[in-house]
């Protein structure tokens, strides 16, 4: 049963639907009933990184609408020549298959990590850092083609000179995320591969002890990455 | 002793935190579900991405592209977040806390919308149409 506590140490029954919100954010104590502090500042960090993306995806569409140059065609734009074709955004669909399942293995990392199996999910985090460092070096690629093929932030060959600063600007902001992302889950994976979460060892940095929640709080940053590059996928590639 | 929301999703097994050194429980929870809802919503991702992919080589276009790209990412981003971060068992009072800010940018993007075709009338009316 979903439980308040009171001030004298009982319990009563919390409310759910639009009762149970005006119940719980009126309640005088956390707002957030049954979900840890770490868990709902990950939420909250991650909502203003929605902001900071959207201010982006934002911009972008404003510069896109404005211009009366074209916009160049992002799929002739990052096509590539395989066996004699062009094929169109063929690049970008792997790397959009390779971040879902990076996704997918975080998930069943998530999962191990509560049943305290600590091999699998270790494997499994190391996995999706994997998958992540094959994303963040084939975007390194799709940079290095694009820079060789003269795109910079002031102009490029195809179309109006907008396109490369918000190319740029929102891949990299993206690829950064991906980037830190990889190096915490190498960090996590270890704590989970050397047992920390069992004995209660102190962090290096914080000197608090983890729980096995820190697996699925490095798994909701993981997903929002895979989640902002749904977003980057539909507007800046497919559109 | 404790229990996430029950919103129609569908409830596996649930623990409790066992609170460490502390008389009080703090009854948070989380949820362990079967791995086949992990390997069923991957596969639908992949399907939709697919989807999304085949939208662009069969090159479709006007209003028919734009809605289907929006609706495969509606899908997808929807998955993601109900299922693999968790949202659609976590109580409505955060629900609501991170999901609503983002879609209150939909007024944003009006606003910008406006603002954007009176700078592309304001180009076309002092420089004329593109080079």
């Amino acid at each position: 049963m979903a439980e308040t506590l009171t001030h004298t140490g009982q319990t009563e029954p919390r409310p759910a639907g639009w009762r149970g919100i005006a119940a719980d954010w009126s309640s005088d104590q956390r707002a957030f009933k049954n979900v840890s502090w770490g868990k709902a500042m990950m939420w909250i960090f991650l909502l203003s990184d929605t902001f900071i993306f959207g201010c982006f995806l934002l911009s972008y569409m404003t510069a896109r609408i404005s211009t009366r140059v074209p916009w160049p065609n992002p799929s002739e734009v990052f096509a590539l020549r395989i066996g004699g074709s062009d094929i169109p955004l063929i690049l970008i669909a792997i790397m959009t298959f390779v971040l879902i399942s990076s996704s997918g293995t975080m998930a069943m990392a998530v999962n191990f990590g509560y049943r305290r199996d600590r091999r699998k999910t270790a494997i499994l985090m190391l996995l999706t850092a994997a998958l992540g460092a094959t994303f963040v070096g084939m975007q390194a690629f799709e940079w290095t083609k694009l820079i060789t093929e003269g795109v910079r932030p002031w102009g490029n060959p195809w179309g109006a000179a907008q396109f490369g600063s918000c190319f740029f600007m929102i891949t990299g902001f993206h690829g950064t995320h991906v980037t830190i992302g990889v190096i915490f889950l190498i960090i996590v994976a270890r704590k989970v591969w050397r047992g920390d979460y069992d004995v209660g060892r102190r962090g290096f940095f914080t000197s608090r002890t983890g729980r096995y929640e820190n697996v699925e709080i490095m798994g909701l940053y993981w997903h929002f990455v895979d989640l902002v590059w749904v977003f980057i996928f539909a507007f800046f590639y497919l559109w | 002793m404790a229990e996430a929301t029950a919103n129609g999703l569908g409830q596996h097994a649930l623990h409790a935190h066992e609170a460490p050194a502390s008389g009080i429980a703090h009854a948070e929870v989380h949820q362990e579900h079967p791995i086949k809802l992990y390997l069923v919503v991957w596969a639908w991702l992949f399907i939709l991405s697919t989807c999304s992919y085949l939208v662009d080589y069969f090159g479709l276009h006007g209003y028919l592209r734009w809605s289907l790209i929006l609706i495969f990412m509606i899908l997808k981003a929807g998955l993601i977040v109900a299922v693999f971060m968790h949202m659609a068992w976590e109580r409505l009072a955060l629900a609501y806390a991170i999901i609503l800010p983002p879609i209150l940018v939909l007024v944003f993007v009006t606003m910008m919308v406006f603002e954007a075709d009176y700078t592309l009338l304001t180009r076309l009316t002092s420089f004329g149409a593109g080079p």
